[in-house]
């Protein structure tokens, strides 16, 4: 009961010193501090609400558990990471990207192809597509090949679209001056249409990287190696093994947005002359 | 004959603090405007015309000095809703017809339906929008957009109307049409009007009163008494007395900012 | 509708792809087959089979249509005949309580996905609310959102099942927790970017006027958030479907079209695999535009699309 108190003590707390803060003349650092502060908050409140209610640590464990079951199962979680992120994620991730890229250069030859192929990305990019993943371990087996598979597949046509778009936003007296330099199709394309692209097709890519991880973990449900952040998440909820769940489930959110982070901090120094990107 | 006196500000300054120093917006600014005057704010870009706009609206606090609008700080005169503000950009909402866009300050203000429906008609007829209640904003042309915003200004009766170069955005036939309604509005209602432009016809073919601004620090170079009758109609401009003044204001201008471009 | 040929085209272009690659895919179970029975496989014969093979790896559009006709309609009429002679409500339950019939799945995934999007939007509206007009809230609570759209909050789903099912809870709500905070995101970000988005000089308008906080939330930031709302809705809709999916995938038990897939993976009846995708994925379709449409009536009529 004490820590129930304690509880709501903390949560008082730290809810008082972001009012605080929000008083303050406005500044950076306001952001940074107070979500952290209101992250220690929830945490501290989990620990001490789990560990004073009778909620059964193997329902819902404290953080504590959860650092203990991280710090003592490390290799498994590095192992579940390779396979899932690094063969699984990121090799669909590439794969994707690229054919996507590709595909939206040879449609952007044609407005035929431009107007048919448009509507429906968009429509296929709205569609239950996790649902394949049963179908794509039939076809490509177990292994990281079959979750690859499904990344390409959900990522591909969000790609598609935002590239597309992209290469259509130089504007037209942009295009015109390349006209009278009498430039070739190629030549304007890497001059011109490709950085004008840029920050569509990054936004494409930043999208695309959050799809690829859940892509990935997802596609592990229906079928993996005994190996696999997919794989120990839903067998370790089946067996109630729910310390090692969340462990998992932090070393996710942390390769997902660090992944997203990396891919925008390329975006920024690519395309640091967008007003989006200046101060 | 003295006239009420409506703003009068005494070494007013206003000074922002940036990364690349203080700017001055504003400095000893001392200015006073009499009741039913109609005075223009010109200078180039920086000189502060808007910014001073802005201070009487209770839109921008000043760092010295002292501005008193009806006797009151800027704030109180806001909150009696001394003043009707017109922007640049006429800013109705596009799912109100014009009626509810006009509506929309007498709401706030919590005046009662039928007293509402009064001003609307009102309203309209003086800027010629009769007929247009039920219409959307998107509906009408830019000019007319601009029309029922002052229509909106001037709804609920304040005595000052405040206008930020209402009719930069607009073609100059329109512009042309647009001055000459406005002297025709003002000559019925008499209200004490503050009019930021950037354009020296526009200047003086409407005003009393021309304060000519110069930028770096912000300051009034000079403030032109008009000569020309109340009575304007648009081929005035032509006249030698016209161009006198357009010529004295451009003369103030040139000084006030030295040699820039 | 100047679109419609381009459309077309690629739409036969994608079918015919697929029959092809129902060929390609199907085509080593039938020479299998052949080299059993002893004999040869001319190319006609050869596309014949691979198009009507019972399990094949890749069924054709029409076995998969046949399959969600059987599952859906002959199901529905079936038992709507043999319970001939009985009330008019008690047919129609019968008809939707057809464990095999796809409607019926299709309810279970849909009544969990309603529920949770509405929840989800609900409260995610309510904390846009809050993160506008509390500088506490926004400093605190909207950096977390933004980084959850990064996080890959799916992975929650199987231990959200099994925890609720621990303590009771099954069925229904599980699913619907899944749906509902996977579409609290996108509308808490959509919101906030809404009721943000009036510019400089409407806002200066309402201070001319005097207007109290709540005054301009009403009338001015409520309404300008409604297209920045609809994005959000669509987004939010879609992923309501998938959760509810995904939970159906965790534990199959409770039905849906989830469960339906996971079946046929099971026992490798890859049509109906299919049958289920298709049908949920034509949901997902429909949900869309249902949002989409509305998003059309309600911008023409607050005057956002002239």
């Amino acid at each position: 009961m004490s820590l129930i108190v304690a509880a709501l003590a903390v949560w008082a707390i730290g809810w008082g010193i972001n009012i605080w803060i929000a008083r303050q003349a406005p500044g950076r650092w306001q952001s940074i501090t107070s979500a952290t502060i209101f992250g220690v908050t929830l945490v501290l409140m989990w620990e001490l609400i789990v560990r004073g209610s009778g909620i059964s640590p193997v329902i819902l464990p404290p953080p504590s558990m959860i650092y203990t079951a991280f710090v003592s199962s490390t290799d498994i979680l590095m192992a579940d990471f390779i396979q899932t992120f690094v063969k699984g994620a990121l090799t669909g991730y590439a794969m994707g990207c690229t054919a996507a890229f590709l595909t939206a250069l040879a449609i952007d030859r044609s407005d035929f192809l431009k107007r048919g192929l448009l509507p429906i990305g968009n429509f296929v990019a709205a569609l239950p597509i996790i649902g394949m993943a049963p179908i794509l371990v039939m076809w490509f087996g177990f292994d990281w090949q079959s979750k690859a598979a499904v990344v390409v597949i959900m990522i591909f046509f969000p790609v598609l679209v935002n590239t597309v778009q992209g290469l259509d936003a130089a504007d037209k007296m942009q295009k015109d001056l390349m006209r009278t330099y009498a430039a070739s199709y190629w030549q304007s394309l890497f001059k011109l249409r490709l950085p004008a692209a840029a920050p569509f097709i990054f936004n494409g890519l930043k999208i695309a990287s959050t799809l690829a991880l859940i892509g990935a973990i997802v596609a592990e449900f229906f079928g993996s190696p005994i190996v696999g952040m997919g794989f120990r998440i839903s067998t370790g909820a089946g067996r109630l093994e729910l310390d090692l769940v969340w462990a998992e489930i932090v070393v996710a959110a942390v390769a997902g947005s660090a992944f997203y982070g990396i891919v925008a901090l390329i975006e920024r120094k690519a395309t640091f002359w967008h007003p989006s990107q200046r101060k | 004959m003295q006239s009420d006196i409506v703003i009068k500000a005494e070494k007013l300054c206003l000074t922002f603090e940036t990364n690349d120093g203080p700017v001055h917006a504003l400095k000893d600014v001392d200015l006073t405007i009499n009741k039913g005057e109609f005075v223009s704010f010109i200078g180039p870009s920086g000189c502060g015309k808007t910014t001073f706009l802005r201070v009487l609206a209770d839109l921008e606090t000043p760092t010295g000095g002292s501005v008193c609008v009806n006797g009151m700080t800027p704030r109180e005169a806001r909150r009696k809703r001394a003043y009707g503000f017109v922007f640049q950009a006429a800013g109705l909402y596009p799912w109100r017809t014009i009626g509810g866009n006009i509506k929309l300050p007498l709401e706030i203000m919590g005046i009662s339906k039928a007293e509402q429906k009064k001003q609307v008609e009102e309203v309209l007829a003086l800027v010629d929008l009769k007929g247009f209640e039920n219409k959307f904003p998107w509906q009408l042309s830019g000019g007319m957009q601009q029309r029922a915003s002052i229509a909106r200004a001037l709804a609920f009766h304040a005595d000052i109307l405040l206008m930020d170069e209402p009719f930069g955005a607009l073609d100059e036939i329109v512009r042309d049409h647009l001055n000459e309604q406005l002297l025709q509005l003002w000559a019925k209602t008499n209200k004490t009007i503050g009019f930021v432009t950037h354009s020296i016809p526009e200047a003086v073919y409407l005003s009393t009163k021309i304060v000519v601004m110069s930028p770096r620090p912000g300051r009034v170079t000079e403030v032109i008494e008009s000569t020309l009758p109340k009575e304007r109609p648009l081929d005035i401009r032509e006249t030698p007395e016209f161009l006198e003044l357009a010529h004295r204001v451009r003369e103030g201008l040139r000084a006030g900012h030295g040699d820039d471009a | 509708m100047r679109n419609f040929f381009p459309i077309l085209t690629v739409t036969l272009v994608i079918f015919a792809l697929w029959y092809a690659f129902a060929v390609v895919l199907n085509k080593n179970w039938a020479y299998d087959k052949a080299t059993r029975g002893g004999y040869e496989l001319s190319f006609t014969e050869l596309v014949a089979d691979t198009w009507t093979q019972k399990k094949p790896r890749l069924p054709t559009p029409d076995q998969v249509a046949a399959e969600i006709w059987k599952s859906t309609g002959t199901a529905a009429i079936k038992k709507w005949n043999r319970s001939e002679g009985k009330p008019f409500s008690e047919r129609i339950s019968k008809v939707l309580g057809d464990k095999k019939s796809l409607l019926r799945h299709a309810w279970l995934t849909l009544s969990a996905t309603l529920l949770g999007f509405v929840f989800g939007t609900g409260l995610g509206i309510l904390l846009a609310v809050g993160i506008v007009h509390n500088k506490a809230m926004d400093n605190s609570v909207m950096p977390w959102v933004i980084t959850s759209q990064t996080i890959p909050i799916l992975a929650l789903a199987p231990m959200i099942i099994v925890v609720l099912n621990a303590v009771g809870l099954s069925g229904l709500i599980p699913k619907a927790v899944i749906s509902a905070y996977l579409s609290f995101f996108p509308v808490v970000v959509g919101m906030v970017k809404g009721l943000r988005s009036p510019d400089s000089i409407q806002l200066d308008q309402m201070r001319t006027w005097f207007a109290s906080k709540s005054q301009i939330f009403w009338k001015l930031r409520l309404p300008s958030s409604v297209p920045y709302l609809f994005t959000s809705l669509k987004i939010g809709v879609a992923a309501s479907l998938v959760g509810a999916i995904v939970g159906e995938l965790t534990i199959s038990q409770d039905g849906g079209l989830g469960a339906r897939m996971l079946q046929g993976n099971y026992y490798g009846t890859t049509i109906i695999i299919w049958a289920a995708l298709i049908f949920a994925a034509a949901m997902a379709a429909v949900l869309v535009s249902s949002v989409g449409l509305a998003e059309r009536i309600t911008k023409k009529r607050m005057g956002f699309l002239a």
